[in-house]
């Protein structure tokens, strides 16, 4: 069955339970049998609103990262005229000094690196806004930045809180603030693009990366580009518009002749007819299927999706809210063929577990490490290319990990490790609080409903259901934990 | 703790079967056997190698596939008192508190010597089975571990070219590409096996990936210990897997599933034993132990991938170094004597390297900092032995960093071409000249 291309809304009576589910998996990360009830209760409508209009929803005491901005910092011209002197004397004892100092500062860099990872996962753990935290990883991809490039885990911060506070607003917004934003400047170097020697790493990532895709500019255009960020520099931990540094000349940017700054630059490109293509598929790849990143290689009904999306992002000036509604109503999102057929990221492994089964998050340290063998070690994508994503997350070693990061978070044992009864330190029956009374079948039921979709159909439930029925005692808390564990360990799991 | 029920012991006989036929295994099991080791190439490769009389596996009945083993020194290792260039007055200007003076003289190289903490390694270069390559590095050197880590493992030194894919994963892309339908042929399975709990960028490929575990138990499914019926309830989720069309996710996944239960079960099967040598008690030792033990079993991998780190030794850095040394220089030395026990040694080939050297001169703690180039050592007996390459000039710094004679890419694209016959022009995307390491000559 060929897949509905149509953009235009199911009908509120056909948000039933699978609906809702698919609905919250996607723009979030699922959640409990009982809070898929409550999302489908509200309605599609609603639901969606809520979760895309994210923004009044309160965050509660949700601690903020709160890093300190001097740990990485430029020396003083005191000291910097000392180590010169230093080096020029050949005075060893003094380079070494300043040379212990920077790797103390290093030291303490990745120490708030790791707090900031973790604060992340937190984060993401407790939420009540999902879909903020869906786009924040949607951006942190597309604008992909690496702490271990930049070494400073202040600007990773600054520029993640920066993402965030425009997750579900304008992309207009999100693209010209990126060309700002202390952490990418330094990534891309752009603070070494001079108007006597530019730097072209920027201007070339904006146009490829960020906002076009390959092949709709020439290298003339990248080097006309990087003309128009020079200057764009940073200060301390601020960015700065260096004029004296800038190119005030004309440039020719894509067939256009103007004195282009950064800013203009970026509005040139917002206006090219590429861009909202580029992000519509962007948007796609993260929320609906795996496809290819190439447009040309998709299949004419996701052309036709991806392209009435970016009509929608061109009609609505690049504002998310609009377009991510209609998705998230559409007939296409809620066909069969797109249902259970997108890998889960690591991050929504992790997150999704927790949301769907309220397990603990244990210990910061091992999520991190279990992130870092899945792949995915946040603030640390692969390249400025980000993460790649759908079948790439899964191969022989990181399907265990993936496994058994579930069972690390449902029963606190690390894989290697022998299981002991006390580690677990979790209490499932309150997610069957609604039905706990019901049949083991009904038990199973439910909660496969909830994690592995309403479509995995009773052949593949039958041996959770067997488990279930032949355990003595009923349905005891241990056996609980056995049964969520063989949920997550189902190939299915690994889909949303 | 290991009366963990593990979903192929020979106990449950029936999800071994199902598993095996449904992904077209009796191919999977064929590839095991040393007629068919890896289709594909055989044919090519006894072609190629067909003449040469200086390469034998050791032992009647022992498969011809062969086996590449990296061993990367991370950190940075110091090359000057690795290889030491003792003649030279430069060196012990430069390093007047850590240059070694008891240098093992190499013959026919006027002036350089062995750390003498490598005399393992001395000994088998004059066994026939060390070789050492001096002055490899590359164009416009990183000084950062992370970036010159980066240029080694992906083999660019543009970072937009990299895509985290690295030169092993896509040798084996190469080696074992994929069918009409986009399935990869079982032997990419396991075509890679990366010791250690970060896989390293090398072994990514576009579509094979590396098996990587930090220990073979832990390359399993967790959950066995859990319940005393869990484990049933694991094996038949697995075992009535869905139907789904080959371009299905769902199908991937499924598939990806007993590929892993299947490579779970052969690791841990093969590392269960003991070696016949005795491995020394460092983590280097002991990998290399797992990966003998893996190579004996014959598992159907072709390039092994270990680590040894601390390298980076800015201060005192002396009796760190040596003890570093001696850990590699050992560990090769027993791992190399296990697998001419097993008869193996023929068919294996080592690499290690090291991101980068470090700079000639000593700084005021006692140590190095970050250099660019350095040496590399290959291993095995079919490699030519002795020294290839020539030792950077101590006259001709470049910024106080010696400069590199051999690219780095010219090891890979040996290594790659006359050693695992798969066309390294793929990998590197240019055609370098090999070192030499395999050069056709009659021996004695």
């Amino acid at each position: 069955m060929p897949i509905n291309p149509s953009l235009s809304p199911i009908r509120e009576a056909d948000f039933g339970p699978a609906q809702a589910r698919h609905l919250l998996s996607r723009a979030g990360y699922g959640g409990t049998p009982q809070d898929l009830f409550e999302w489908q209760s509200k309605g599609l409508d609603t639901a969606v609103q809520q979760l895309v209009q994210y923004n009044d929803i309160p965050m509660g005491d949700l601690d903020i990262a709160d890093l300190d901005p001097d740990v990485i910092r430029k020396l003083t011209a005191e000291e910097r005229r000392e180590f010169l002197a230093a080096r020029r004397e050949g005075d060893q004892k003094t380079v070494d000094k300043f040379r212990r100092m920077r790797v103390a500062a290093n030291a303490e860099d990745r120490r708030m690196h790791a707090a900031l990872q973790r604060w992340w996962v937190e984060r993401m753990a407790q939420t009540p806004r999902p879909t903020e935290e869906r786009l924040t990883m949607l951006w942190h991809c597309h604008f992909a930045t690496r702490h271990r490039d930049v070494r400073d885990a202040y600007l990773m911060e600054q520029q993640n809180n920066f993402l965030r506070e425009h997750a579900n607003g304008s992309f207009r917004e999100l693209a010209s603030g990126i060309v700002q934003d202390p952490a990418m400047i330094k990534f891309l170097n752009n603070d070494q693009n001079r108007k006597q020697r530019p730097n072209e790493n920027l201007s070339r990532e904006l146009m490829e990366l960020f906002t076009l895709g390959e092949g709709h500019y020439t290298e003339d255009d990248i080097k006309a580009g990087a003309r128009a960020l020079t200057g764009y520099h940073i200060e301390d931990n601020d960015f700065v518009f260096n004029e004296r540094q800038h190119d005030t000349s004309n440039k020719t940017i894509l067939g256009s002749t103007d004195k282009f700054t950064g800013s203009s630059f970026v509005e040139l490109l917002l206006a090219h007819e590429a861009c909202s293509r580029f992000i519509a598929l962007k948007l796609y790849r993260h929320f609906v299927a795996d496809v290819s990143d190439d447009w040309d290689l998709l299949d004419s009904g996701t052309r036709q999706v991806v392209d009435d999306l970016a009509k929608l992002l061109r009609d609505e000036d690049f504002e998310l809210v609009p377009v991510l509604t209609r998705l998230f109503k559409s007939r296409h999102f809620y066909d069969a063929g797109i249902v259970g057929k997108q890998i889960k990221s690591p991050v929504q492994i992790v997150i999704g577990t927790i949301h769907q089964t309220h397990a603990p998050l244990r210990s910061d340290r091992a999520i991190a490490t279990a992130l870092r063998g899945m792949g995915q070690q946040l603030f640390e994508p692969p390249s400025v290319a980000g993460w790649e994503g759908g079948k790439s997350w899964i191969n022989t070693s990181t399907l265990f990990m993936r496994q058994n990061t579930c069972a690390y978070l449902l029963t606190g044992t690390t894989p290697g490790k022998t299981f002991k009864k006390s580690d677990v330190d979790y209490n499932p029956m309150p997610l069957i609080a609604q039905f706990e009374d019901e049949p083991a079948k009904v038990v199973v039921d439910r909660l496969c409903d909830a994690m592995l979709g309403h479509h995995v159909g009773v052949a593949r439930r039958e041996p959770l259901v067997k488990f279930m029925e032949e355990r003595s005692k009923g349905v005891t808390a241990d056996a609980l934990v056995a049964l969520l564990l063989l949920i997550t360990a189902m190939p299915e799991y690994q889909l949303c | 703790m290991c009366n963990h029920y593990h979903p192929l012991s020979t106990d449950t006989p029936r999800l071994l079967d199902a598993a095996f036929t449904r992904r077209r295994f009796l191919g999977g099991m064929a590839m095991l056997s040393a007629a068919a080791s890896v289709p594909g190439f055989v044919g090519s490769t006894s072609d190629a190698y067909a003449d040469t009389n200086w390469y034998t596996t050791s032992k009647a009945g022992v498969p011809e596939d062969r086996v590449l083993v990296v061993v990367q020194l991370s950190g940075g290792n110091d090359g000057l008192n690795t290889v030491v260039p003792f003649g030279d007055d430069n060196y012990g200007r430069a390093r007047p508190g850590i240059r070694i003076n008891n240098a093992i003289k190499l013959d026919g190289a006027d002036g350089l010597g062995l750390n003498p903490a490598l005399r393992p390694l001395h000994d088998m270069m004059g066994e026939g089975r060390a070789a050492v390559i001096n002055g490899v590095g590359y164009p416009n050197p990183n000084r950062s571990h992370f970036k010159s880590m980066d240029i080694w493992h992906s083999a660019k030194t543009n970072e937009k070219d990299m895509r985290g894919k690295g030169w092993v994963g896509k040798a084996m892309d190469t080696a074992y590409p994929l069918d009409r339908n986009g399935v990869a042929p079982d032997q990419a399975g396991m075509a890679c096996v990366s010791i250690g709990n970060n896989t390293p960028m090398a072994v990514n490929g576009a579509h094979v990936q590396p098996v990587a575990f930090q220990s073979a138990n832990a390359f399993q499914w967790a959950g066995h210990g859990v319940h005393d019926a869990v484990s049933k309830g694991y094996n038949q989720i697995n075992e009535n897997v869905a139907e789904a069309e080959a371009a299905d996710p769902l199908a991937f996944v499924q598939r990806t599933t007993l590929d892993a239960q299947v490579a779970s079960s052969k690791v841990r099967q093969a590392v269960k034993g003991s070696t016949e040598t005795r491995f020394p008690a460092n983590p280097l030792a002991q990998q290399l132990a797992m990966v003998a033990k893996m190579i004996k079993a014959e598992l159907p991998t072709r390039v092994y991938y270990v680590n040894l780190g601390g390298f980076d030794t800015h201060a005192q850095q002396a009796n760190k170094h040596t003890q570093l040394l001696t850990q590699f220089a050992q560990s090769m030395r027993a791992f190399y004597d296990e697998l001419h026990k097993t008869g193996h040694d023929g068919r294996v080939v080592s690499l290690a390297f090291s991101e980068f050297g470090r700079r000639l001169r000593q700084n005021a703690s006692a140590g190095t900092d970050h250099g660019v180039a350095g040496p590399c050592f290959v291993f095995g007996p079919s490699v030519k032995h002795g020294l290839h390459g020539s030792y950077p000039s101590l006259d001709n710094l470049d910024e106080g960093d010696l400069v590199h004679t051999v690219d780095f890419r010219s090891v890979y694209a040996d290594l790659l071409d006359n050693w695992m016959a798969i066309d390294s022009r793929k990998t590197l995307g240019a055609r370098y000249d090999p070192v030499g390491l395999f050069a056709k000559e009659k021996r004695a």
